[in-house]
């Protein structure tokens, strides 16, 4: 939380923000309806929720990769998406970031309709896009300012938490080095710090944790926590049970573009680990002891 | 094993094609052309047994030479002959070193140039019909000559490979190669009005060539012919250790590369260092251009569309030596035609890197204007540097308002056609790191129809100020040049800004679906 503040990024701050972005859908709503109790019914049920997917639909070839998906996720939670390998989560992903067009269905970000208000959307919104390639001919410094001057920031405030999110994440000494010579894990912090440089209501991130090593994923879990503490929503994809159990507080189980479950984790897991809950819902697993030929001794 | 490892070439080749109808389109196009170029080789060839035997041999052995050599030398420019069986690919199967060589080698027959290459060479058996011991022995030498081919390719590829494992080294490679193929054109052309006046020269070329490794087994057959068996002999001789050698040396190298992985070595550039970020002004469309320009001089795909910058102006003023000095007025218009038409593949350079700039949310125009003015901030100079510098050569000071006029019209309209064409179609290119020469198959076709549509585009919308110059520098009017060069400027500000909205509304509306288009691309 502390190092949070140190950021300057505490997305508390943004309320004014958030009461700009509603105030178009706050007129709608009091023009239709004169009670009041409805209308702060409504700013409440817009308010509590950061990510509102209804009915979404994406099909490649003939796969259906996102089947009716519905899902709400409350403002202020750290939310886990877990499901098999291409369950859909990264396509719900691109479509809920405005990377992706849905085939059908509405997302909403904190009441801002993604895919008619692109550009206001996207900048409640922070991604870390699993698989894309960065522009890794910069150093890790000037991908980072890159991504903060893009947003339409000051040359000051991009240069400041340019040093916080290096510090933080423990890359000063890579800052000069270009990003393609990066480590994995590197390149992963440095995609994070770009997701985290213009202060985000939303953070979605795909596969943090992947090939980071332990030490600097605890210190990306510090970061998020204090990200979400201060009010921001981090919503995460992952394969990595016991991290979304002991790290998230609500997690969705995804397969076959469907939700199976969602909820708190402890509404999910329901007394047993995530981990053979989800075995359960998502089902495949075998209890076989291998092929003859693969038993050595 | 060496039959599953032609599978797999097979079979990636074919999975590769499905995968998108354009490339199909374009290696059925490359087949079409090889096996027409086949077709005309052989008839040539056929057509030489009417021929005497001095005039079949310079023939054959100075095409069979440079064949030879383009096989050696090509695989340095272009990476991209056949990468599917990559020896890196394979390094984790538990392959003998002599079959994953012969494996290697058979998977070069297939495809166009192999195959091509192949049965071209066989069909100098088609000289010497009338002898029949004489034609086989051409086939069996052809053979030779083109497993020559293409085992010296391998060996090629695989030794510049293993010196130059680093990435670094790999792209400095790249770029440090464009020397000698810039100066390639003004050598070329030397040698061939050398050879113009000197063709009698040419049958004591091709009797030196078959001295040497390059053209030793194409004179074979002729040696017999004329009844020189013991030069014949000779011949066969160098042409069998040359083959051998190659082997060797590839085997060596083979081996040696299964065991050294690339490998990449990391240099630190101090922090604090913004580079172009810091100069440019803070704004989306002052950070786009800043990394633009980044790329231009840090990724070397980008520096190898400038080759042909310093080749124009080698070119033309090799023509104007012949007393045309006219041609030397071409140079600051077709600089600007290749310059302006350079961000057209920006894009697809990019590839999924795009997301991150899509994700936040900047205006299609912004990133427009930014790829624009960073590709202007060194285009626009080199233009009028290259249009007076043209005219300070050929002395023809009074024509200089008009070609500045169509310089720098052209210059700018093509800024604005290729910024329209670039967010709408998706060419494929070396990914990043790859050889910048390396060519993804299908790409020179949709890359050619796509250039060709975007010149057709320009060549229009330039046309006033071009008819202006045209006609004021032949009437000798210099009134006309004046407001030739005030319509390319007017003209040429009013396409770019133009371009730039409509394409960048384009970008603002299809991005993702453009997005789409270049991660599939990978």
């Amino acid at each position: 939380m502390t190092r949070w503040a140190v950021l300057g990024i505490s997305a508390l701050n943004d309320t004014d923000r958030c009461l700009t972005a509603l105030s178009g859908r706050v007129a709608h709503v009091s023009a239709t309806d004169n009670q009041p109790e409805a209308e702060t019914g409504a700013l409440d049920q817009l308010a509590r929720v950061a990510l509102s997917i209804r009915g979404l639909y994406k099909r490649f070839g003939d796969k259906n990769a996102v089947d009716n998906l519905s899902l709400d996720v409350p403002s202020g939670s750290f939310y886990g998406l877990v499901g098999p390998n291409g369950a859909g989560k990264t396509t719900t992903l691109s479509m809920a970031t405005g990377l992706l067009r849905p085939d059908a269905g509405t997302i909403t970000v904190h009441g801002v309709d993604v895919w008619r208000n692109l550009t206001q959307a996207k900048r409640l919104v922070g991604v870390l896009a699993d698989g894309a390639r960065l522009f890794d001919r910069l150093t890790g410094e000037q991908l980072v300012t890159y991504s903060g001057l893009l947003s339409g920031m000051e040359r000051t405030t991009v240069a400041e938490r340019v040093d916080d999110l290096l510090r933080l994440l423990d890359l000063q000494g890579a800052g000069g080095t270009l990003v393609v010579d990066y480590s994995a894990g590197m390149t992963k912090k440095i995609a994070l710090a770009c997701a985290l440089v213009h202060a985000p209501r939303i953070l979605v991130l795909d596969e943090p944790f992947e090939s980071v090593d332990p030490v600097s994923a605890a210190n990306i879990r510090d970061i998020l926590q204090g990200y979400v503490s201060s009010g921001g929503t981090v919503i995460v994809s992952s394969h990595a049970m016991d991290l979304v159990q002991r790290m998230c507080d609500h997690v969705a189980v995804i397969s076959a573009g469907r939700v199976l479950a969602a909820g708190t984790i402890d509404e999910v897991r329901g007394g047993s680990t995530l981990e053979d809950r989800f075995v359960e819902l998502v089902g495949g697993r075998h209890h076989a002891e291998g092929p003859e030929w693969l038993r050595i001794s | 094993m060496v039959a599953n490892l032609l599978k797999l070439r097979l079979l990636v080749l074919k999975n590769f094609l499905l995968r998108s109808t354009w490339q199909l389109v374009a290696v059925i196009f490359g087949a079409f052309y090889g096996l027409s170029a086949l077709f005309g080789a052989s008839f040539g060839l056929v057509a030489l047994s009417g021929a005497p035997v001095e005039i079949a041999r310079t023939v054959v052995v100075l095409a069979g030479s440079a064949l030879v050599l383009g096989w050696l030398v090509v695989p340095l420019l272009f990476t991209g002959i056949e990468q599917t069986l990559d020896p890196a690919r394979l390094v984790t199967f538990p392959i003998p070193l002599n079959t994953l060589l012969i494996g290697l080698a058979l998977s070069g027959l297939v495809g166009v140039p192999g195959f091509v290459t192949m049965f071209g060479a066989m069909a100098t058996a088609g000289t010497w019909w009338q002898h029949p011991l004489i034609a086989v022995l051409a086939a069996v030498c052809g053979a030779l000559a083109a497993t020559t081919c293409i085992v010296g390719s391998r060996a090629v590829t695989t030794l510049s490979s293993t010196i130059a494992s680093g990435r670094r080294f790999r792209e400095a490679a790249g770029v440090l190669l464009m020397v000698p193929l810039v100066l390639l054109g003004p050598i070329i052309i030397s040698i061939s009005s050398g050879l113009r006046t000197a063709t009698d020269a040419l049958p004591s070329l091709a009797n030196s060539l078959a001295w040497t490794p390059l053209g030793a087994l194409w004179a074979v057959p002729s040696d017999v012919a004329v009844g020189q068996w013991g030069v014949a002999a000779l011949h066969l001789l160098i042409g069998i250790a040359t083959l051998a050698l190659l082997v060797l040396i590839w085997r060596r190298t083979l081996a040696l590369a299964l065991i050294t992985p690339a490998h990449t070595v990391s240099r630190s550039r101090g922090r604090g260092k913004l580079g172009f970020l810091a100069l440019f002004p803070a704004t989306p469309a002052g950070a786009v251009a800043a990394r633009s320009l980044t790329y231009w001089t840090r990724d070397p795909r980008y520096a190898r569309q400038l080759i042909a910058v310093p080749l124009i102006p080698a070119l033309m003023f090799f023509y104007s030596r012949n007393g045309m000095l006219e041609v030397l007025a071409l140079v600051g218009p077709l600089v600007a035609l290749i310059l302006s038409l350079a961000i057209f593949s920006d894009l697809s350079y990019e590839g999924t890197a795009f997301a991150t700039q899509i994700s936040s949310g900047i205006r299609g125009r912004d990133d427009r204007l930014g790829r624009a003015a960073a590709l202007a901030s060194f285009g626009l100079p080199i233009v009028i540097l290259f249009s007076v510098g043209s005219v300070w050569i050929s002395g023809l000071w009074s024509a200089l308002p008009g070609l500045l006029g169509v310089s720098i019209g052209v210059f700018l309209t093509g800024l604005g056609v290729s910024s329209v064409s670039s967010a709408l179609v998706v060419i494929p290119v070396p990914a990043p790191g790859d050889n910048p020469f390396k060519a993804a198959p299908g790409a020179g076709f949709t890359a050619a129809l796509t250039t060709f549509a975007t010149w057709g585009a320009l060549g229009v919308l330039a046309l006033p100020e071009i008819i202006l110059a045209a006609v004021g520098a032949s009437t000798g009017v210099a009134l006309l040049g004046w407001i030739g060069l005030v319509v390319g400027l007017g003209l040429g500000s009013l396409f770019l800004v133009v371009g730039i909205r409509v394409g960048g509304a384009r970008l603002d509306r299809a991005a993702p679906e453009l997005l789409e288009r270049l991660a599939r691309q990978r």
